[in-house]
């Protein structure tokens, strides 16, 4: 057993791993860092976010105009003490990302450029082209090249977290290539492996976002928190899912039905904004649950276009003009030619919503530091009170380096008070790891991996999609407890130890099941309608009196998780409804007079 | 009606048990939106879950899913069964890239090879984030932005003949991505990554065949890149030749 000492760990290289690790080197060089990815960093996912960051710049917007379109936007419960420090250093970050070469869009002065995003009042979105996420997680990893002291683990894989003593120790990792195991001692770790999309059956995430940090920390005793709330992207491409940027329409873009209407105006959005201008807040530019709900109530009413993809509206770009497309949406038209056949200089774009981001996550404060001490969470993965129960847009690109940042400090100051413990225990716990994967790798089982993935995805589509019903997620409560017992049973044929995927296909089905029921399972006892969770049995309406609380799903070894409830940190912001379009302006008079 | 079929070779080896690389047909249905990484998938998770290659983004951007298809460096993801229907398609992992195991090739070549060129901005002095950000109009912007397109999927290695005949050359997409620094108006390491650039291994291997630049899924053009060295190189030389140290 091949054992590595370092003084913090960090599992996941994607924007948030990057950013923590940097952090971690520029404060203290003496300390090593031991990053570890599953995949090379610059596959990670983050390089799949396309329309930006974001931070104010404007002289006509505030940090307050940020920290109120992010409370509300995440329908009150976000915990306002992180949002604070999350708008206060957003802009800084997204300088420092700009110091280390970041290409960011810029105004004919050099100067950064901004674009529009939904639930947004000021344009504050610094965008780089329609492949943010690709140049940031570019840059962050060529400029991590520059540590002596990062030392990185591509293509290892995370067997699971070593924890004892009541903190922390370190994680077990299977050398991809190689087939052997490697147990990392850490003083700290920091958790960074990103979402878990591919619960899902349709999602805009990698093959790679399968909920592996979240399930660790789960089942070593950290809860999940807020895992009901499940964003689903109101624009990504039928069938496969592919995301079509949040930036078409902050640069313009409309959605329509069958009859080219602009249905939006029907659901508290409007009213209609001349196509050609664009209203921060209104019709396209309102947040994205309610976007994505306002699909399914066309589709309800027959107004969506049937393809053999299924049913979707059109994203309509045309009117913006190939040469702002190109300029602007490059990537966009790109995927869209290459994946629907469509050029969308020519022909509006076929779209649906498709799921695309966990609002929750591990539980940390708003330091990133989880209950297990020594422990720390950072990015998708991380559930630290930002996003409330709906993330803007352009808001996780930013909290992966400000929280990034966090996160790489405190550790790194962990990492200084704490001594490694004798390295016996480590050996021990490692081998009762190891022995477990071992166990699965040869067992004999029957059932089909991918028939359960498959069955997973569809029944958290069914029961736990954009609205939701008592009997629509207890029947999944139901699957998910079923494919859990039939994933005892599963069949892995290929017995080998060289880039054996279909054992790390297996060891992440693992993890998609616990944070799929974690989800499910939170889901059915928040009886309210709030951001991205809504329902259509009764509890149609927020109930602040009883649910403006966040819910936490404790790993129980074979059963269901328990669920229980913890509280919304509120500081300047008391909840008030929540409304866009000309709503939200007829209030926002209403508030002024009576300040007045 | 029968359902429509395709042949898909692909080229197995398993280290542990395999003593040469040999190719293994599979057949599937033909479907005319089917990319040929959803082939593989299909093959995986319906015919034989022993087949490894990697992919993740599905949408031409993490740069995972390189391959040969039928002799040419593509992305899985962005090519498709009716690019070839009804022809066989043949798949095997990257050209002079070592076999890992069936699609998967050893990247650590490669890897290094974009470690080693200095990848960061190098200032000339430090600049203090209070300060703000640095002033780049968009025509400085567009001497650089190109070249940092790169997403480093190793196609331009697979076409590289120099690269096939010398692994010491450090190739297109390292060279592209040193353009990608040397270019920018933050950065003032130029002189010292020229060091790589005037090395034997550097530009100078190149015999300008330009094949890179063809088969690069983003449009980087890292001839282009080399072949702006070249002009670069050629005046250090002539500096140095009159000016020796």
């Amino acid at each position: 057993m091949e054992i590595i000492k370092t003084d913090v760990a960090i599992i996941g290289a994607g924007g948030g791993g990057l950013r923590a690790a940097i952090a971690v080197a520029e404060s203290h060089p003496d300390l090593e860092v031991a990053l570890i990815s599953k995949v090379y960093p610059m596959r990670s996912h983050t390089v799949a976010a396309e329309g930006g960051a974001a931070g104010v710049v404007q002289d006509h917007d505030s940090l307050e105009n940020h920290f109120n379109d992010t409370v509300s936007g995440g329908d009150w419960l976000c915990d306002q003490n992180t949002v604070q420090y999350f708008v206060e250093n957003a802009t800084r970050q997204l300088t420092q990302l700009e110091h280390w070469g970041c290409p960011w869009s810029r105004k004919e002065d050099g100067k950064i450029n901004v674009r529009a995003f939904g639930g947004m009042k000021i344009e504050r979105t610094w965008f780089a082209a329609d492949k943010s996420g690709f140049h940031m997680l570019h840059t962050l990893f060529q400029t991590s090249i520059k540590y002596p002291s990062i030392r990185r683990f591509d293509e290892h894989f995370c067997l699971d977290l070593l924890s004892f003593d009541g903190k922390v120790q370190g994680a077990v990792l299977l050398d991809i290539a190689e087939g052997t195991t490697k147990v990392i001692q850490a003083k700290t770790v920091i958790m960074a492996t990103g979402g878990a999309g591919r619960v899902y059956s349709y999602n805009t995430n990698g093959g790679i976002v399968t909920g592996d940090g979240m399930s660790m920390c789960y089942r070593h005793g950290v809860p999940l928190r807020d895992m009901e709330f499940v964003q689903y992207h109101p624009t990504g491409l039928p069938g496969c899912g592919i995301l079509m940027t949040e930036g078409c329409r902050g640069e313009g873009g409309i959605l329509v039905n069958k009859d080219g209407y602009r249905y939006l105006q029907d659901y508290g959005l409007g009213p209609e904004v001349p196509v050609g201008q664009t209203k921060n807040k209104y019709m396209e530019l309102g947040p994205r649950d309610r976007l994505s709900q306002c699909f399914w109530q066309e589709q309800q009413k027959g107004n969506t276009i049937e393809t053999k993809r299924g049913d979707v509206v059109h994203l309509d770009l045309r009117h913006l003009g190939e040469e702002k497309i190109n300029e602007r949406l490059p990537f966009i038209r790109e995927l869209s030619k290459a994946y629907v056949g469509v050029d969308p200089v020519n022909e509006p774009i076929p779209v649906r919503p498709t799921v695309h981001y966990t609002m929750g996550g591990i539980e940390t404060d708003a330091n990133t530091a989880t209950r297990l001490p020594g422990l720390y969470a950072v990015g998708e993965c991380a559930s630290n009170g930002l996003h409330g129960a709906n993330r803007l847009g352009s808001n996780s690109l930013t909290e992966l380096v400000v929280f990034g940042e966090t996160a790489g400090q405190q550790a790194a100051q962990f990492a200084i008070d704490t001594k490694h413990v004798a390295v016996a225990k480590v050996r021990q716990a490692a081998q009762e790891v190891m022995d477990r994967t071992h166990a699965l790798l040869h067992s004999e089982g029957t059932e089909s991996m991918s028939a359960i993935r498959k069955e997973m995805g569809d029944t958290m589509e069914q029961g736990v999609g954009i609205y939701r019903t008592e009997a629509s997620m207890q029947q999944t409560i139901d699957k998910l407890a079923e494919l859990k017992q039939r994933y005892q049973n599963i069949a892995i044929k290929d017995k080998s130890s060289v880039f054996n995927t279909e054992f790390l296909y297996a060891i992440e089905l693992g993890y998609l099941l616990d944070t799929a029921e974690a989800m499910a399972h939170s889901a059915i006892l928040r009886k309210e309608s709030r951001g991205s969770h809504q329902r259509i049995d009764g509890f149609e309406k927020r109930d602040d009196e009883n649910y403006l609380k966040h819910s936490l799903a404790f790993y129980q070894a074979g059963n269901a998780p328990q669920i229980d409830y913890s509280e919304v940190v509120i500081t300047t912001s008391q909840p008030a409804e929540r409304v866009y379009g000309a709503a939200a302006e007829a209030k926002t008079d209403d508030a002024e007079v009576k300040h007045g | 009606m029968a359902e429509t079929l395709i042949d898909i070779d692909i080229l197995r080896y398993r280290p542990e048990e395999d003593d040469a690389p040999h190719l293994q047909t599979y057949q599937i249905p033909f479907d005319d939106e089917m990319s040929i990484l959803e082939a593989l998938q299909y093959i995986k998770d319906e015919l034989d879950s022993t087949v490894s290659f990697r992919w993740s983004c599905r949408m031409a951007i993490c740069g995972s899913c390189g391959m040969m298809v039928n002799g040419e460096p593509k992305l899985g993801c962005k090519v498709f069964l009716r690019d070839y229907f009804p022809n066989k398609i043949t798949l095997e992992p990257l050209a002079n890239f070592p076999i890992e195991r069936d699609l998967v090739v050893v990247m650590d070549d490669f890897i290094e090879k974009l470690e080693s060129i200095k990848p960061y901005i190098i200032p000339a002095q430090e600049k203090s984030i209070d300060d703000g950000e640095y002033i780049q109009t968009p025509e400085q912007m567009a001497k650089y932005k190109q070249f940092s397109m790169c997403i480093n999927c190793g196609l331009c290695y697979a076409a590289c003949p120099q690269y096939a005949l010398n692994k010491e050359f450090t190739g297109p997409a390292a060279l592209s991505l040193l353009a990608r620094y040397n270019r920018d108006s933050r950065d003032a390491g130029g002189a010292e990554r020229m060091k790589i650039v005037n090395a034997e291994e550097g530009v100078w291997g190149c015999t300008f065949v330009g094949y890179c630049s063809k088969v690069c899924p983003k449009g980087v053009d890292p001839a282009a890149a080399i072949q702006l060295f070249k002009v670069e190189s050629a005046k250090d030389y002539l500096i140095a030749m009159f000016k020796p140290d």
